[in-house]
């Protein structure tokens, strides 16, 4: 049996902060063989990358680190800053999560490659620059030549982490470790470089410390997994055992909270479907029933309109006059209790479409309908009023609150603007919506910063309901929540959609958080649609080749369903050129 | 039998993210009131928040209330006993004309710490308004409203000083503080610009727009709160900034006239006799020194205590 090439032998990290001393790992041990890939799994803050970064050296000053770190036998913890400066890059590299902040801007990439070479002394000058080409072409960046004179800035987000891979690799490390090296990309692009590190990894023998939070990712590359939890291993093993039968509660915890693509040909899925199916129509009539019996629909006799409709909408950016077409001839409808998912890659115009419906960017052509008024249209007054009838949650839930206002005030804001109600009815609604969101009446006086982030994006949600919307607009509103805690907001949303019967468009690049909640999809690229229809025609008998790439690409939490779809997709891949 | 289990698993997490976070907040409820309260604190332990607020108590009940320092009265002078070095009687000496330099000096605090004041004060509102509606409407308004400020910006203070004030009649606090005002506002109107716009393409801000409110409510309950920060803290150096200015365009002979008091007139008088009575020169220096730095001192740590990103 080879030696381990990196082995973490009970390290502890604490962190000493104002409030005392903070351990981050506690006692963490587990071995990366030559070749291996070994992925640490956990949530945030349950120490992963503490623990990675020990092997660099490269902890915060207010760290300290007890234990062996051993890399071919040497102790990281005892070396000087210069053995550590030459070891960093040559023995041992990194590849982090962000492609556009990993590289230099204002460096051509030639330099930075070149830099890499010279600095371990591994080759200079023109021999540099000819392994640097080298390299890029191993990495599949086409026209490595030439392509080597430009800047960060002029690759695209996959491309830019070939890059970044390639001076990893540039001085043959014994171990690459990569720290969430895909969770920034979209998921085609995910699945190429998870594929590229496959390739390098047989091909260099190196091991390879991966860090993630995806359990399709860990299925997709690892040979072992290592689950954390609050900085302590709470289970290590082979990926089919852990993924296939976990022991312990919070990896099967974990596990059970990925959001999964569901493949046609489930029987049991399937009747659950139709039944889902038969509930949502009929809450839809039940619910356009009621409203036209309160009176709140415009006409009773005619059928009540569309919660949100686009026709043949174009949207654009204005830059210094010169207008960006970035959506075009968009064309669907959200019926009332309806979910539409609106799926695509970064880029593909799906938050711009959301922007626009919430009335943040003006509509170039075509009509977007609120229960069957054309929105960008109508006068101010009549406008502000429709957007009583639209609530919004954003992504990112440490941005989209006010961290100056406290938690009452925030999720009461929506009734301040529209001047509805008094303190006493304005605070009384509040209490309500938190009881629906699961949240003690004490967080009332409390500010966003003391809440976790699950926490805050209930407040969110809380606040898009808090004048009893129609429309609920939510911009990729679980992709910055830990897995657990998106799959406890996603149960919490449906719940909520189904008490308060809200139409909503869901805008996702996740496919599977999208099959768990919508009943209607719209893929989209590059702003054009590409398909559309119910969640099952679109997700598991999809027509068009970009969808079917797309569901390729996403990764499932099981190791040999997963080595089954990887090639499915390379042939598909292959068919398509 | 887990897969009839999973729902169970999935509903768990929600009730143990609840109470950790809100358990321990609990305690400390009384504590955590607000973001000014956190701010309080984390200057409360700043060791040269402190010594500033110190110095600066000290200052100010100086300008206020001279006559708590000393029993002296700076205009009663003497020819007799002109230039004396400090001594028991007279803990600063005397100057040219003879008044005590102690009770000069603690009088001059009140139209320097003024001027300072005044100057922040007037910088600060403009500089509030038109970073703040150049923020937030960008676009034309922006344009107009930077190329203002970039073409006053050209003018560096001390010319535009000199120029106008040479040309003012009788110079007190007012005009002094008046021509300032012109000259200073646009670095603070650019902190401002910039500080909005850092907060305007916020998503809270995007929520509030989508919601239907106003651009007056809007700048008022989202971004004046989460922009003020940087500002305020400048603000209070820019007193400091201000002091400085004074005394110097003072010492030019272009500021505060006699018979008022202040310490930039007393270093422009104390400047010929710098070698035969230095002291004249060392004191008003080390209180314009030290009033400088203390405002400058509390600038930084207000600032440090305002910013939610330099919390650890």
């Amino acid at each position: 049996m080879p030696a381990p090439v990196l082995s973490y032998k009970d390290i502890r990290v604490s962190f000493a902060t104002e409030f005392g001393d903070v351990d981050a790992v506690k006692g963490v041990s587990f071995e990366v063989m030559p070749g291996e890939v070994v992925a640490v799994v956990g949530e945030s803050g349950s120490g992963k990358s503490v623990t990675s970064s020990t092997a660099m050296g490269l902890l915060p000053e207010s760290a300290s680190v007890q234990g062996e770190v051993l890399l071919e036998g040497r102790n990281v913890l005892k070396m000087s800053t210069a053995e550590l400066r030459r070891l960093r890059g040559s023995d041992i590299s990194m590849v982090f999560q962000e492609p556009m902040t990993a590289l230099n801007p204002v460096l051509r990439v030639s330099d930075q490659l070149v830099e890499a070479l010279q600095v371990h002394e591994v080759a200079f000058g023109g021999k540099a620059l000819e392994k640097s080409i080298e390299l890029l072409e191993r990495v599949g960046i086409p026209e490595a030549r030439t392509k080597i004179r430009q800047y960060p800035h002029q690759f695209s987000g996959g491309q830019r982490q070939r890059i970044v891979i390639a001076m990893a690799i540039a001085c043959g490390p014994k171990v690459i470790i990569a720290d969430e090296p895909t969770t920034a990309l979209d998921v085609t692009v995910q699945a190429e470089i998870l594929d590229l590190l496959r390739e390098l990894k047989q091909e260099l023998n190196t091991g390879i410390l991966l860090i993630t939070h995806n359990m399709g990712v860990v299925a997709d590359m690892a040979d072992r997994v290592v689950v954390m939890l609050n900085g302590e291993v709470v289970e290590t093993g082979p990926v089919a055992k852990i993924l296939g039968h976990p022991e312990h509660p919070y990896t099967r915890r974990l596990l059970a909270a990925m959001p999964l693509l569901r493949e046609a040909g489930d029987p049991s899925l399937e009747r659950e479907q139709e039944q889902e199916r038969v509930r949502v129509t009929e809450r839809a009539a039940r619910e356009t029933s009621h409203r036209a019996a309160a009176g709140m629909s415009s006409g009773a006799a005619s059928p009540a309109p569309a919660a949100l409709e686009a026709k043949d909408v174009a949207l654009e950016y204005k830059f210094r006059r010169k207008a960006t077409r970035v959506v075009h001839d968009l064309n669907f409808t959200v019926q009332p209790g309806e979910i539409m998912g609106l799926v695509g890659e970064s880029g593909s115009g799906k938050s711009t479409v959301a922007k626009a419906v919430l009335g943040l960017l003006d509509v170039a052509e075509g009509e977007l309908r609120v229960r069957g008024e054309n929105m960008p249209a109508l006068p101010s007054k009549q406008k502000k009023a429709l957007k009583r009838e639209i609530g919004v949650v954003f992504q990112d839930p440490a941005a989209s609150l006010d961290p100056r206002f406290p938690i009452g005030d925030i999720i009461t804001e929506p009734m301040v603007v529209h001047k509805e109600g008094d303190k006493d009815s304005r605070m009384a609604r509040a209490r309500e919506l938190l009881d629906a969101v699961r949240l003690p009446s004490s967080v009332l006086n409390r500010y966003p910063h003391e809440l976790s982030g699950g926490q805050r994006q209930r407040i969110s949600i809380a606040r898009a309901l808090t004048l009893n919307p129609t429309l609920l607009i939510a911009d990729e509103p679980t992709s910055a929540l830990d897995v657990s805690v998106q799959a406890a907001v996603l149960e919490l949303f449906s719940e909520l959609q189904q008490h308060y019967g809200f139409a909503c468009l869901f805008v996702s690049h996740d496919l599977a958080v999208v099959d768990s909640l919508a009943h209607k999809v719209l893929v989209m690229q590059n702003g054009r649609t590409v398909e559309q229809g119910t969640t099952d025609q679109v997700l598991r008998h999809a027509k068009e080749s970009y969808t079917q790439q797309l569901l390729a690409a996403a990764p499932v939490p099981n190791p040999e369903t997963q080595a089954r779809r990887r090639t499915e997709r390379q042939r598909l891949l292959a068919a398509l050129g | 039998m887990s897969e009839i289990h999973r729902p169970e698993a999935r509903v768990e997490p929600i009730d143990s993210t609840i109470e950790p976070a809100g358990e321990p907040a609990k305690n400390k409820k009384v504590e955590e009131a607000s973001l000014l309260a956190d701010a309080w604190r984390s200057l409360r332990r700043n060791p040269w928040f402190i010594i500033s607020a110190v110095l600066l108590v000290l200052f100010l009940s100086m300008a206020i209330f001279p006559q708590l320092f000393t029993n002296n009265d700076p205009r009663e002078c003497l020819l007799g006993r002109s230039r004396q070095s400090p001594s028991a009687e007279h803990w600063f000496g005397t100057d040219v004309q003879g008044c005590d330099y102690y009770s000069r000096v603690i009088y001059g605090a009140r139209n320097s710490i003024a001027v300072g004041f005044i100057v922040a004060i007037g910088t600060f509102i403009i500089a509030v308004l038109l970073g703040l509606v150049a923020g937030y409407f960008g676009s034309w308004v922006d344009a107009v409203i930077s190329r203002f400020t970039d073409m006053v910006f050209a003018v560096p203070y001390i010319l535009g000083a000199l120029v106008f004030l040479n040309v003012l009649e009788s110079r007190g606090v007012r005009e002094v503080a008046f021509v300032l005002i012109i000259f200073m506002w646009p670095t603070m109107t650019r902190l401002m610009r910039g500080s909005v716009i850092s907060v305007v393409n916020s998503e809270f801000v995007l929520a509030a727009r989508a919601l239907g409110a106003g651009p007056i409510t809007i700048m008022r309950r989202h971004i004046l709160p989460n922009s003020l920060g940087p500002v305020i803290g400048y603000a209070t150096v820019f007193t400091g900034i201000i002091i400085g200015a004074e005394a110097t365009l003072t010492f030019l002979g272009v500021g505060l006239q006699l018979p008022a008091i202040s310490w930039g007139l007393q270093l422009s008088d104390a400047q010929p006799f710098l070698q035969t009575v230095p002291h004249l020169l060392l004191f008003p220096v080390i209180f314009v020194g030290l009033t400088v730095f203390a405002f400058m001192t509390m600038g930084d740590a207000i600032r440090d205590a305002l910013d939610p990103k330099s919390k650890k």
